[in-house]
């Protein structure tokens, strides 16, 4: 028996992916080498872009109650503010700028979400021994407590993780940079009154001469970062007895119980290619970065989105095998815009020699008095998709002057129904199907589109209304001009008059046919 | 008159190209090179006032930006 696609790894990415595959019609295996999800707080932030995407799969209501939903940040310099920032000053949003919630809580609600896919045949303590690449599919022997056996599959995804063991058995490479500063990341129940912001010092009163951080999850737990510097003894820092007093001065008192301890060293590093033949790579398998940013899992689960839509295509036969490396090359960008990112980051935060340091620190300082410093001030610039420079985009040919590109994700905006009832453009462009959408700005007729194009068309007398004039603005939008959505959302091309060739070359374009 | 407005698209490119540039040189020869900036920068301006504005602002957080530790 063949099946079209076996998912290896359990974890956020592989569960979202297995769910969106599932809902695109697509059946799925999904192995995962341990007996249930993971322990551990780990990824704790998971952005609007994850939230958009978990929100399509069923998921996100559960997430977004239990979360800390957040959006302010806030950066010291010893015991003073320096700035502040909001990731997202606008309403008009129906998914909230970032919620923290342990990885846990995520898995188990896609866990549970999974279960009522029949399409998905979630499989634990199956662990993946051995690959081989056939012509047209992949062979994997599979260890069980059972025995072994063997599955083969049109495409295997690895979902595995950091340590991917199908990156060994693939024969590549996982290479970058290593940062020599260690940090202890302390997870603490606590009540306590701190509002829900991302709070990063540097040089706080408690840590001297570091960098440190305090982030609010759910029931009462806190997440702490305190870097340690390159000289620690991970073994000796990472003992509860030692980790109480850092707390402890931080806090201000000693009212407080671990969750979970760990010292880390990061990484940034990336596979050159994340199609191997019949196997593809995705989330931290493929890449990984320092968690300032909160890039890691987020990325990941835009890895998932991005390959599901196109898998689902390939497999149905709707569109070339081709289509798959338009996944490397949008998710190539991603990545090497998440490393660049939290590379500069910890730079900042762990200067790698004196002069570097002298440089930070003038930054720091000057950020006091000079707006053009505080900008350079770098305590992790958070997660953001990527505007994708994709072969799959119809460059415009008319004139914008605001609206998400060709390659850029769509904006949010509430709407309302011919009836009056509220409704957002994401949840409307879910409801629409799970393919392209043509998003118009109504002007008489609807535009003739191709069959397997649904509408969503606004105007006064359309179906949906812009009664705040949200839509228009961010889309810059007129009468009669149009967007073509990706079934992931993105920006296939858009058009001020749209026309049905170029619609249909624009479709042919974004499903790997032209 | 001096501006401290942020003047870069991407403040954290620039950041980085100036400590790009340092890479692999010692402290003497960071030094220098710091030195050599200033004087092209200043020369670049070609404006004692805002230059004068700047040595101002710079040496009123110099006790700021002493690094601590190592």
């Amino acid at each position: 028996m063949r099946h079209p696609v076996v998912i290896v790894g359990a974890g956020p990415v592989g569960l979202s992916l297995a769910i969106d595959l599932a809902q695109r019609g697509q059946r799925v295996v999904l192995l995962d080498d341990a007996d249930r999800i993971g322990d551990g707080s780990r990824a704790i932030c998971f952005s609007k872009r994850s939230l958009e995407l978990w929100d399509r799969l069923g998921v996100a209501g559960r997430m977004i109650d239990k979360g800390v939903v957040w959006k302010v940040g806030k950066i010291f310099s010893g015991p003073e503010l320096l700035y502040q920032f909001d990731l997202l000053p606008e309403d008009g949003h129906k998914m909230p700028a970032f919620i923290n919630l342990q990885q846990y809580y995520a898995e188990s609600y896609l866990v549970d979400r999974v279960l009522q896919l029949p399409d998905i045949d979630l499989r634990w303590r199956n662990k993946v021994v051995a690959l081989a690449q056939r012509n047209d599919h992949a062979e994997l022997t599979i260890d069980t407590p059972d025995g072994n056996y063997t599955l083969r599959a049109d495409y295997v995804v690895a979902c595995d993780g950091a340590r991917s063991g199908l990156r060994g058995m693939v024969g590549a490479d996982f290479s970058g940079e290593t940062f020599e500063d260690q940090f202890l990341i302390a997870d603490v129940k606590m009540t306590a009154a701190f509002p829900t912001e991302r709070w990063f010092w540097f040089d706080p009163p408690f840590h001297g001469g570091q960098s440190a951080l305090l982030h609010k999850q759910p029931d009462d737990v806190w997440r702490i970062d305190l870097q340690l510097g390159p000289d620690a003894d991970a073994a000796l820092e990472r003992l509860p007895e030692n980790v109480r007093p850092r707390i402890a001065r931080m806090l201000g008192h000693d009212d407080f119980e671990f969750e979970w301890i760990s010292v880390y060293k990061f990484q940034c590093r990336r596979m050159q290619r994340f199609l191997h033949e019949r196997v593809i790579f995705a989330g931290d398998a493929a890449h990984q970065v320092s968690p300032f940013g909160a890039r890691g899992a987020n990325s990941g689960l835009e890895d998932a989105e991005n390959l599901a839509w196109k898998l689902a295509m390939i497999l149905r036969g709707d569109a070339p095998a081709g289509l798959l490396a338009s996944y490397e090359i949008e998710r190539g960008l991603a990545a090497d815009d998440n490393i660049r990112a939290s590379t500069r980051s910890t730079n900042f935060i762990a200067p790698h020699s004196r002069q570097e340091r002298r440089l930070r620190q003038a930054v720091l300082a000057l950020a006091k008095e000079a707006d053009f410093a505080k900008r350079m001030v770098n305590g992790g610039r958070l997660s953001v998709p990527s505007v994708y420079a994709s072969p799959l985009s119809t460059v415009d040919a008319d004139a914008w002057r605001t609206g998400p590109e060709p390659g850029a994700h769509m904006l949010d905006a509430p709407l309302q129904t011919a009836s009056g009832e509220p409704v957002y453009l994401t949840e409307a462009f879910s409801a629409a199907g799970r393919g392209f959408v043509l998003l118009e700005s109504a002007n008489g007729a609807a535009v003739n589109v191709p069959d397997n194009v649904a509408h969503l068309r606004i105007g006064a007398d359309a179906p949906l209304r812009d009664d705040a004039g949200l839509f228009a603005k961010r889309y810059d939008a007129a009468p009669g001009s149009a967007y073509l959505l990706r079934p992931d959302g993105y920006v296939a091309a858009r058009f001020r008059h749209p026309a049905p060739q170029a619609i249909e070359a624009a479709m042919a374009r974004a499903s790997g046919r032209a | 008159m001096l501006s401290t407005q942020s003047n870069f698209t991407d403040p954290d490119a620039a950041y980085r190209l100036i400590v790009e540039a340092h890479r692999g040189l010692s402290d003497e020869q960071s030094a220098a090179l710091d030195a050599a900036l200033v004087l092209l920068l200043a020369n670049h301006i070609g404006d004692a006032d805002v230059l004068h504005a700047a040595i101002e602002l710079a040496k009123r957080r110099l006790s700021d930006s002493q690094t601590k530790g190592t």
